[in-house]
């Protein structure tokens, strides 16, 4: 069987369902990714694609264990999102979210940098079509900030493969560690698609905005990317641990007192990816198969809670907390398929993140860092309080809006189906997943001891919960936002430049209009000269040339019998 | 949608009232588990008598208060970012 390149494979699915319409898109669209699947495994590991480039030898597809696991992922993820979406009418959203999907697939099995920069900036100009698509002028802004920051990450990755290309003579991707300049060039591009702190509010001021769809899409491919990008070039390296410990923690504190339930994932999914970022940072085998398993699993459950929201704006064209509550009466099943989704996020026993979060979790504590590993408690306790509860609780009980609508439609409900069973798939029988980790799994997630202290964990957290709301402690979901680090650069930077602008004004104006009349001086000059009635384009008629070349001639003939 | 309205599982008071009363059996259920399981502790903390049940709850209460606090800080209008 001959095979191709798994994001050629998403591309050309993509222009097919650009001339394709009804049925025959919806048929097209599917077989995409299953056979992309079939092309992924006919595939095995080894370099696949080679082209030079000047000096540099570029490896186009490159497949091993790790990128293999990332491979069968993103197909997964797209096959969910794309019969999330098939009823969609909407090809310009059809078309971008092959095109993602495919690019994410480019960087994943990218053997070099260079390959790596160009699908990575690929992601960012294939996903913003998704914000875009939500066509709203506010859609708009939201797109225009994440493109800026995207590429911008794209822009970095690329100096620093460049540096790193300059000092060592290749470019191949592989460890790259945290030594010299090039190399964190590359950290810090990562870290910004990873949304480590400070870097993270492209993701909580984007995906919210995107249409029910596109944030499905959304959510499974960049961040996830980054994720391995880390996992292949920086295992091991301690600051990780510091910084996944520290995005386990500040989201969940603003996921609390957000009223948008899709930012409130949004923070929910900075936090999870904290988890890994963590286990990355370890570097051990089990800690690298915890975050890589985890990354698996998040994205599953992940993909099921945005589901869910998604198909409530879709009926209720609301999303906000505030304005939602008693759907389970109108929509019992999503209400359902959301607390699996629900369920699986927190890590409950015999659901997903039971099985790949606790890997993290004792790495972190064999490798001594107990106050690390607090931390990740704490977080572990607060993603069941925002992500577990709270999304459930506000959207399908709590007081009644008084809001009845159809149920999701079926294509919709077979999506989150689909998702709700690999979570459970996944907790109750891990060693499917754990058979396709880079490294052996020694790990059993089935003792008496984890699922006693998970459960307990978990059942005091909603105790709290219910404490908190029955003594009316809980804080209200009330309309409004957060600021957050974003402020810097939505609110103070323009203010600095209106603050400069207003300061400066008077002696720009002075400093232009000395410019333009020097400038106006030196072009009345050239004018002078070279114009129309200028002596240096002043042209003659062929006539008088004529007469002046034979009048030079007949000179030239005297002098020379002279 | 139907004209007589329907009934639901939370529209009786008592149905959340027995919802309630399941979690407080099923928390008190997972504390006296704490006797019965032996525990492999990969650190002291872990062995503590209801170590798990009471960080859970302490976090969570913690979590909300702060958050609350920094409602007061952080919170503005909807179009706070529109000029």
């Amino acid at each position: 069987m001959t095979s191709a390149a798994p994001f050629l494979i998403f591309f050309l699915g993509a222009a097919l369902t650009a001339v394709t319409r009804g049925t025959l898109r919806a048929i097209v669209l599917l077989a995409v990714p299953l056979a992309g699947a079939l092309n992924l495994y006919a595939l095995g590991e080894g370099i696949h694609l080679e082209a030079a480039l000047f000096d540099y030898r570029l490896e186009i597809v490159r497949v091993d264990r790790l990128s293999l696991l990332f491979g069968y992922l993103f197909h997964l993820a797209a096959f969910i999102a794309i019969l999330f979406s098939l009823r969609l009418r909407d090809t310009v959203q059809h078309v971008a979210g092959l095109l993602y999907a495919g690019s994410a697939l480019g960087a994943t099995f990218a053997g070099d940098l260079i390959t790596l920069f160009v699908f990575w900036e690929l992601l960012a100009i294939t996903s913003v079509v998704l914000i875009l698509a939500r066509r709203t002028e506010r859609a708009n802004r939201v797109a225009l900030r994440y493109l800026i920051i995207q590429v911008l990450s794209g822009v970095i990755l690329l100096s620093g493969a460049l540096v790193i290309a300059h000092e060592t003579g290749s470019i191949e991707f592989g460890y790259i560690g945290l030594d010299g300049l090039g190399s964190w060039l590359i950290f810090l591009a990562f870290g910004i698609k990873c949304a480590f702190p400070f870097l993270h509010n492209w993701l909580t001021d984007a995906y919210p905005e995107a249409t029910p769809t596109g944030t499905v899409f959304l959510s499974a491919f960049t961040t996830k990317v980054a994720v391995y990008a880390l996992a292949r070039a920086f295992p091991g390296t301690e600051l990780l641990v510091y910084i996944g410990a520290a995005m386990t923690m500040f989201p969940i504190f603003f996921a609390v007192i957000e009223n948008d339930l899709r930012r409130v994932l949004a923070y929910s999914m900075i936090n999870q990816i904290g988890f890994m970022v963590c286990g990355i940072g370890i570097g051990t085998a089990l800690a690298v198969n915890g975050a890589v398993a985890h990354a698996f699993n998040d994205v599953v459950f992940k993909s099921l809670l945005f589901m869910s929201m998604g198909a409530v704006l879709h009926r209720t064209g609301k999303i906000d907390g505030s304005a939602l509550g008693g759907l389970y009466k109108s929509m019992p099943k999503t209400a359902a398929l959301c607390i699996v989704g629900a369920a699986s996020i927190s890590a409950f026993p015999l659901f997903s993140g039971f099985v790949s979060k606790s890997m993290v979790m004792v790495a972190v504590l064999e490798e001594g860092h107990p106050i690390v590993w607090l931390a990740l408690l704490f977080a572990s306790a607060g993603v069941f309080h925002h992500a577990g509860i709270k999304i459930p609780f506000f959207t399908f009980f709590s007081h009644d809006s008084g809001i009845r609508c159809a149920e999701a439609p079926r294509n919709m409900l077979i999506a989150m189906g689909l998702a709700a069973i690999i979570c459970v798939f996944n907790g109750s029988y891990p060693w499917v997943l754990y058979s396709m980790l880079p490294f052996p799994v020694d790990y059993a997630p089935y003792t008496a001891a984890h699922v006693l202290t998970q459960s307990q964990l978990l059942f005091f957290s909603a105790l709290a919960f219910c404490w908190l709301k029955l003594s009316g402690l809980y804080p209200p979901e009330l309309p409004g936002i957060n600021i957050d680090a974003e402020w810097s650069y939505r609110k103070a930077l323009p203010a600095v430049v209106r603050w400069a602008l207003r300061i400066g004004g008077p002696a720009r104006t002075s400093v232009v209009a000395r410019a333009e009349r020097r400038l106006e001086a030196t072009f009345l000059q050239i004018y002078r000269h070279h114009g129309p009635s200028g002596l240096l384009a002043r042209t003659l008629s062929t006539g008088s040339t004529a007469l002046w070349v034979a009048v030079l001639l007949g000179l030239t003939l005297l002098m020379y019998y002279l | 949608m139907d004209d007589k309205p329907k009934r639901h599982l939370f529209d009786d008071p008592r149905n959340t009232k027995r919802a309630i009363f399941t979690l407080y059996g099923v928390c008190a259920v997972a504390l006296l588990g704490d006797f019965f399981v032996l525990r492999h502790a990969d650190h002291p903390w872990e062995a503590l008598f209801g170590f798990y049940p009471l960080y859970g709850f302490g976090a969570c209460v913690l979590l909300v208060l702060i958050a609350k606090q920094m409602r007061k800080v952080l919170m503005r209008k909807d179009d706070y970012y529109d000029d």
